[in-house]
């Protein structure tokens, strides 16, 4: 008699297995296939193009009706099996009826993962897993608003199919990049941008906190940052759970899925499992390649042949138009790996192979992926890469190598992007006049002005020349940033604002970085680009600084740190040197001294201890001094007139209130301040980055000062009559100086390549100076905080150690 | 004979960034890459036993906050023109979870 087998579930991986049954023996098994869903077995994979609307349903459609009747399936859909009885050898539909199996196959799939948060069982709140879901959000029309939570696979391809209809969609992502598990930052950040340009609003680093709800349906989400987004429909794609509950009922040996082994077969001899709902191995899937392997080896186990289930790689692609993207592979854990990059920004291409011992483990591809089949081989077999190493990023058809375009950068660049930020002249302008003639740096500088002011731009203006007359014009070397890339600072700077860059990643790719992330030369300065271009949409990045400012106190000889609490304009009162005092009891502090900077440094506190003496410190209202900082170090001053004899002006009080103005933002190279009441210049003034002197009739500042390795006297930049106005001409100057000077450029340096007069002629004008003075303040808004309180109250955990295993290890 | 102990979740390492960990025979810096690779390297550098964990990590590397010298995290080798190397220890990540091999951590002190 032919003996019955129930399947449960008609998905993907049953399907495949059912169509691998049929074919080698069609009267082996009497089947009955059940499954919750009202409706066969279809291309859940294809949901994506039947959401945007290149698909109807019926193309999507992998068993028909006729198919099931032709191949004797009984169908039993729209029906969940409530229970299965392994004793009687029978399972139990939810309308009662009670079904004999010889052999179960239990193929139920995963359930999508909600988030449990509060307002998850609103209406509206759905996931993305079958056709209700696909059909309920293509109820959505032009004009209304859509969140996505989860900007992994399946997330996006929500986004986007609702996005191609109209919706206003936005997907909340809780990482820093998308679909973070495929791919790295560099491509996550070419997707986000592609996606942006559908129209998709993406937030990245974004913590949900509520879903909020009126009468029952959802209105919109509530971020942890207070954010609020509304809509009409929110989905949430945030990962999915192999469905065990059934085999865990019935006693079945169940982990995170359900257990088999290499036969498919589950802790019952007569119960075998396929698809997502099972864990082979200590593994899940997620994708349909291994669920397909799966397939094939459960239909030979019933079939009494001998076969087994191996695991392989896998490989992603997404599949939203426009956005070119294959990952494959593991890259990451694990000693030895080495990577190839390549990166075409002007035709947004990213390319990352992950090599061990001369093979291949993973690839991650964006813009470009016609050789992703032929890469994926390469790490599926193990193919020993050492010979093709060189030319391997390149791809199969390649012989011989181009080299990367140093050019590629620039040529990128729109006609509108700005290259000469003094005049405001364009790259188009800058073409047309080399189409015209101009054919060299100083006929394009008469003709347009470019480079003509500041200069910082030059390597740029040489570049267009580059790629516009080809060949016939030879780049001068610059001295590039470091071994990551060809381009000098003043490029770099120059293109992260005509560009519009306002992320790492972002810079590395579209400025073609040679390595994954940079390296400790060019990071640090990035970060300062980035923060003084960007200063609301940047986020600063402690991992590219440099530990003294990572942790905000200076490291010693021996890995302990010295606290310099800011004494601002060098005035303090007893109550301050009390908490000094007993801050450096308390802590042990080795050596007290006075700097010579007009205030007092405990030398050698431990690193541990750093955020307590800080909170200590803070209690008596004293703050961070910066003494680590590429940033706002001290103002000295001197006694003026509220002492002096000789005081002209209050040098004290200005000192202290450029000290508040200043405190707290970041420069190129440290900045230094001092204000003196008189031309006999007691606070030092002259040899200060920015120095004040008072006079009977106002105020000399004169900047440019040093007394470092190299010393330098100051140079008067203007007079002023009054306090308010040296405050602006300050800000003013330190802005300009902010936003032009290469990293590490003290100002006497920047002054030395732009000229004095190119930098008096910015603050002598009254509009540039009150501009340049409100972006200082704008980032000031930010900056201007103490990071000790910050850290202590919320970093203090990371200063201790990560575990203590003295204990252990003494055992 | 290995025995991994679990010493911390991979989120509490900053990526691009270190944390120290203190143990019976001295400090161990465990550092985590970009690409959430984990490395566990003698906290002190071969040059002037500089804390590592306190360095600037990039790519498979870390720069010491003394004196710039780069070192492998896999090799525990300094790189270019320097010569010393670091002792390095099995890490690896395992549901989140950082792991180091305690059996290789005690055998330096031997
Ligand atoms: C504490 C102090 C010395 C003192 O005991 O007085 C000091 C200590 C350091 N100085 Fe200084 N400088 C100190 C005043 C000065 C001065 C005098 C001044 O500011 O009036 C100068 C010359 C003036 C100038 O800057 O032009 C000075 C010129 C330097 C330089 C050379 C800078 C240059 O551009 O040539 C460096 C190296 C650097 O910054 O790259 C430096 C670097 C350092 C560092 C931060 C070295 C480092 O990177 O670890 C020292 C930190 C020691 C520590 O562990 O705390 N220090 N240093 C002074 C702190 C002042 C304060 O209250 O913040
Ligand atoms: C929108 C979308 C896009 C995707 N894109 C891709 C892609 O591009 N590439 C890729 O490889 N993978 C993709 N996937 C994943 C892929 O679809 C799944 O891996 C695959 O469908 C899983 O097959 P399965 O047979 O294990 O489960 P399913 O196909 O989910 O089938 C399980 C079935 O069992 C039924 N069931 C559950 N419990 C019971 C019960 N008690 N009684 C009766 N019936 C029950 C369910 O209703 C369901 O119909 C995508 C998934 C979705 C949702
Ligand atoms: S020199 Fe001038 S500023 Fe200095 S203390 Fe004397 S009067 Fe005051
Ligand atoms: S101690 Fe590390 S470089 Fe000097």
């Amino acid at each position: 008699m032919t003996q019955n087998l129930v399947i449960i579930g008609a998905g993907m991986a049953t399907g495949r297995a059912l169509e691998h049954l049929l074919d080698a023996e069609p009267d082996a098994y009497n089947v009955t296939l059940f499954n919750a869903e009202p409706r066969g077995n279809y291309n859940r994979i294809m949901l994506s193009p039947v959401l945007s609307g290149d698909k109807a349903y019926d193309e999507i459609v992998t068993h028909t009706a006729e198919w099931y009747d032709e191949n004797g399936v009984t169908c039993r859909f729209g029906e969940k099996v409530a229970g299965i009885d392994r004793t009687a050898k029978t399972v139990t539909a939810a309308n009662g009826d009670v079904v004999p199996y010889d052999k179960l196959l239990l193929g139920t799939g995963s359930n999508p993962f909600m988030i449990p948060l509060p307002g998850h069982d609103l209406e509206g709140v759905i996931a993305y897993r079958d056709l209700e879901d696909t059909e309920r959000m293509m109820t959505m029309v032009e004009g209304q608003k859509v969140v996505v939570i989860g900007g992994g696979l399946l997330g996006l391809e929500a986004a986007a199919g609702m996005a191609a209809r109209g919706v206003d969609v936005t997907v909340v992502h809780l990482m820093g990049h998308l679909m973070e598990r495929q791919l790295d930052e560099a491509a996550g950040y070419l997707l986000r941008k592609a996606l942006i340009d559908k129209g998709i609003t993406v937030k990245c680093s974004a913590n949900s906190k509520e879903i909020l709800g009126k009468d029952g349906h959802v209105t919109g989400l509530l971020l942890e940052d207070g954010t609020e987004l509304p809509c009409d429909l929110l989905v949430m794609a945030v990962g999915i759970r192999p469905n065990t509950a059934l085999a865990a009922e019935a006693g079945l040996a169940v982990g995170k899925g359900i257990h088999v082994d290499d036969q498919m077969v589950t802790s019952d001899a007569d119960i075998l499992a396929v698809g997502e709902c099972v864990e082979h191995n200590g593994a899940l899937f997620g994708l349909v390649a291994p669920l397909y392997e799966q397939a094939k080896v459960v239909a030979q186990t019933l079939l009494g042949q001998e076969a087994a289930f191996v695991q392989k790689e896998v490989s992603t692609k997404l599949k939203v138009t426009g956005c070119d993207l294959f990952s494959a592979g593991d890259f990451a854990d694990g000693p030895g790996r080495e990577d190839i990059v390549f990166r075409d920004p002007a035709r947004g291409v990213y390319k990352r192979l992950v090599l061990e011992e001369n093979r291949v483990k993973g690839a991650v591809f964006y813009g470009d992926t016609a050789d992703s089949n032929w890469f994926f081989g390469l790490i599926k077999d193990g193919t020993d890469v050492a010979e093709m190493r060189e030319t391997l990023i390149f791809g199969p058809a390649f012989q011989g190598g181009t080299p990367l375009d140093p050019m590629a950068a620039v040529a990128a660049l729109p006609d509108d992007a700005e290259i000469c930020g003094c005049n405001g002249i364009s790259k188009g302008t800058i073409v047309a006049a080399i189409q015209d003639g101009a054919t060299d740096l100083a006929a394009v500088r008469t003709v347009t002005k470019a480079s003509g002011s500041c200069g910082t731009c030059t390597g740029l203006v040489e570049q267009v020349l580059g790629a516009t007359l080809g060949d016939d014009f030879v780049i001068p070397a610059a001295q590039s940033m470091c071994g990551c890339t060809d381009l000098a600072h003043e490029e770099v700077r120059r293109l992260i604002k005509s560009k519009g860059l306002k992320s790492m990643p972002a810079v590395w790719q579209e400025l073609g970085w040679k390595t994954t992330c940079g390296c400790h030369v060019c990071r640090p300065a990035l970060n300062f680009y980035l923060l003084a271009d960007w200063p609301v949409e940047y986020q600063d990045d402690p991992q590219s600084r440099f530990i003294n400012e990572r942790k905000h106190a200076n490291i010693q000889k021996d890995g302990t740190f010295s606290v310099v609490p800011r004494i601002w304009g060098g005035i303090t009162n007893p109550d301050e040197l009390r908490a000094i005092a007993d801050a450096a009891d308390k802590y042990h502090v080795p050596t007290v001294k006075f700097t010579g900077g007009q205030r007092i440094d405990l030398l050698g506190v431990k690193g541990e201890d750093l955020p307590h003496i800080w909170a200590d410190l803070n209690k008596a209202g004293l703050v961070s001094g910066h003494a680590y900082s590429k940033g706002l170090r001290t103002v000295k001053t001197c006694v003026g007139t509220d002492h002096c004899r000789f005081g002209t002006q209050d040098s004290t009080g200005l000192g202290i209130r450029l000290e508040k103005m200043l405190w707290g933002s970041w420069t190129p190279h440290k900045l230094k301040l001092a204000v003196s009441g008189c031309p006999r210049n007691c606070a030092e003034a002259t040899c200060k980055d920015i120095g004040v002197v008072c006079v009977d009739s106002g105020y000399q500042v004169s900047i440019g000062g040093a007394a470092g390795m190299d010393v330098k006297e100051t140079e008067l930049l203007c007079q002023v009559a009054t306090e308010d106005e040296t405050m602006e001409v300050v800000a003013a100057v330190t802005q300009l100086y902010r936003e032009n000077a290469k990293y590490l450029d003290r100002i006497y340096k920047w002054m030395n390549k732009v000229g004095l007069d190119w930098i008096k002629d910015q603050i002598d004008d009254p509009d540039t100076r009150r501009a340049l003075a409100d972006r200082f303040e704008l980032s000031q808004s930010i900056y201007r905080k103490d990071p000790w309180a910050e850290h202590a109250r919320d970093k203090a955990e990371t200063y201790q150690p990560l575990a203590n295993l003295t204990l252990e290890a003494a055992e | 004979m290995t025995n991994w102990i679990d010493i911390g979740a991979l989120e509490d390492v900053p990526a691009r960034g270190a944390r120290m960990i203190k143990t019976a025979f001295g400090c161990v810096a465990v550092f985590r890459t970009g690409d959430d690779q984990v490395f566990a390297l003698d906290n002190a550098c071969p040059h002037k036993a500089g804390p590592l964990a306190e360095g600037i990590v990039h790519g498979t590397k870390v720069t010491c906050p003394l004196h710039n010298w780069v070192i492998s995290l896999e090799t525990g080798q300094a790189q270019g023109a320097d010569e010393g190397v670091v002792n390095t220890y099995p890490a690896r990540i395992e549901e989140g979870r950082i792991l180091l091999d305690a059996a290789c951590l005690m055998r330096r002190a031997a």
